[in-house]
């Protein structure tokens, strides 16, 4: 047995799970201050640990950015009453919330979130199916939701459960066949590989991402990611003014605060997975940032990169909310079914017959 | 009412103008509050909004100009409270006379339940010796109901001097004449 990768290994996922449960906690709060500006509101600013104001000039600004309202939120969870209704199906009532956070904190495993790191690679699992357990077990995210829909036997959560469990599987098809284009080009399965591929420049001056080589693939995942999240053009799940919450309706303190966790999870794995796809993962095509790296800074500089591309496409999540309003329910499904099937089957075919004329 | 809706046309379609268009939107919005400060909110115990000067707060007692208590204790605003938010004892026939000349009755006690207290205006309308305001007060707390009950030093304290004509002084010149009727010559 190699006790080196075990004990590396253990370290890698006690740290990742650390940092996105970090992530997860500011996300929201990143989440209420945007909507809070872009609605010209201020937002949460005035949680205040004691002692922080009297730090003079840093203490006030960080109170009135609303730093410690995580803290505050995350304690709140805690001490509320753990509320199990009389009605529901106490099995599946408690199995929901575990099932809906497990499946996002696994995918982060084989996400490569920066080169290396000493002689240790900068990913939990380097998996050469990489992109396939990804889809398999985001698919299962679904359970999480419909288990909670059903378990709470009251209606509006199982409407919400049944929206969701038809959205995420319609598409996950879409998303699916999205990437396939991706794969054709950089022709592996290992995202460490995909992320190898798109270093160097293209023409001359634009990096060698594959948003670029496969454009069209980028944005029907994109589309598809935010639908697989529940994020706002397609939050059927929740849809606060039509379902009171939808499935985590009779959810409450922890139960509840887990569903959360999930959610944020998932749009933190979905960032990840963009910028893994389409953006390069922790390559930048400048000052040799597009090898794997030799020394310790440029490891430290490579999950910089990493972290920032995602904060980018969190903070893209997070906008877009304020900017559509939520679909109906058929328009959904014909956007699913019967404009991004077509075009992802037509995107692979094309770029299929190029890659095959080239060679 | 027939609302003609024109086709969409292809570019409208891919919504992309529409897209372009939020994000415009929520940009400037988003820029303008985090970078100008321009926020509708009025962050409350900072920033108090301007209370028009005909608004009806809390009901206070005044003084005079010259600091003498104005109530008579006719005890009308009791009587017209609609919630009887008003308790007024009287001095009675052994009591102290009031604290200024040419008045015979001063309340002993004058207390308002701010609990109760509907903020009408009956009492300040009823009152002949103009002597009880709805000031500009709005939020009134304490920890307890008995604190929400406001006595005569509290309601004479919070309400301040509101001059006024000052009826009992023509009174007093008028009777000082009458002291004099047999003209001296």
């Amino acid at each position: 047995m190699d006790w080196n990768f075990i004990i590396f290994s253990a370290v890698k996922i006690a740290v990742v799970i650390a940092v996105v449960q970090g992530m997860v906690a500011y996300a929201v709060l990143a989440e209420r201050k945007i909507s809070a500006w872009i609605q010209d509101r201020v937002g949460p600013n005035r949680t205040a640990p004691p002692f922080v104001k009297d730090i003079p000039i840093v203490g006030p600004a960080l109170i009135r950015l609303g730093v410690f309202q995580p803290l505050a939120d995350g304690l709140k969870f805690i001490l509320k009453e753990d509320f199990t209704p009389a009605g529901v199906r106490k099995m599946y009532f408690w199995l929901a919330p575990a099932i809906a956070v497990i499946p996002s904190i696994l995918v982060i495993a084989v996400i490569p979130f920066g080169s290396q790191l000493g002689h240790q690679q900068m990913v939990i699992a380097d998996l050469n199916i990489g992109i396939l357990y990804t889809f398999g077990i985001v698919s299962l995210g679904v359970y999480g939701i419909i288990l909670a829909g059903y378990a709470a036997n009251s209606k509006y959560p199982l409407l919400g459960g049944i929206r969701s469990s038809a959205q995420m599987i319609s598409y996950e098809i879409s998303m699916g066949m999205s990437v396939i284009p991706v794969l054709l080009i950089a022709s592996s399965l290992n995202l460490s590989q995909i992320i190898a591929y798109q270093g160097g420049t293209l023409l001359g001056f634009l990096p060698n991402w594959l948003v670029f080589k496969a454009p069209l693939s980028f944005f029907i995942f994109l589309v598809a990611s935010f639908a697989e999240t529940n994020r706002m053009p397609f939050d059927f799940p929740e849809a606060e003014q039509e379902l009171v919450g939808g499935y985590h309706t009779e959810y409450s303190s922890m139960k509840f605060a887990l569903f959360f966790l999930g959610e944020y999870s998932n749009m933190i794995a979905a960032a990840a997975m963009m910028v893994t796809l389409f953006f390069g993962g922790w390559t930048l095509p400048f000052w040799g940032l597009d090898h794997p790296a030799a020394t310790l800074g440029q490891g430290v500089a490579h999950i910089l990169i990493f972290v920032m591309k995602m904060l980018l496409f969190m903070v893209l999540f997070i906008w877009v909310r304020w900017i559509f309003p939520r679909f109906r329910y058929d328009q959904l499904m014909d956007l699913g079914w019967r404009r991004f099937v077509p075009l992802a089957l037509a995107n692979i075919l094309v770029t299929a017959i190029i890659l095959w004329m080239k060679s | 009412m027939i609302v003609n809706r024109k086709p969409l046309t292809f570019w409208e379609k891919l919504y992309l103008p529409a897209i372009v268009g939020g994000f415009k939107v929520t940009a400037r919005h988003l820029f303008r509050s985090l970078f100008k400060g321009k926020t509708i909110t009025m962050e409350y115990p900072e920033q108090k909004w301007a209370v028009p000067p005909d608004y009806r707060g809390a009901p206070y007692l005044v003084r005079d100009q010259d600091g003498n208590t104005k109530c008579v204790s006719c005890q009308l605003c009791e009587f017209v409270c609609p919630p009887r938010a008003i308790k007024i004892i009287p001095l009675g026939p052994t009591g102290r006379l009031a604290d200024r000349p040419n008045a015979e009755k001063i309340p002993k006690k004058f207390k308002i339940n701010m609990l109760r207290c509907i903020f009408c205006g009956f009492c300040q309308e009823v009152c002949p010796e103009e002597a009880i305001f709805l000031l500009k007060d709005y939020s009134l707390t304490g920890q307890s109901r008995k604190e929400m009950i406001y006595n005569k030093e509290k309601l004479l304290a919070l309400g301040g001097t509101v001059g006024g004509v000052q009826k009992w002084k023509q009174k007093l010149a008028e009777a000082g004449k009458q002291e004099d009727f047999p003209v001296k010559v």
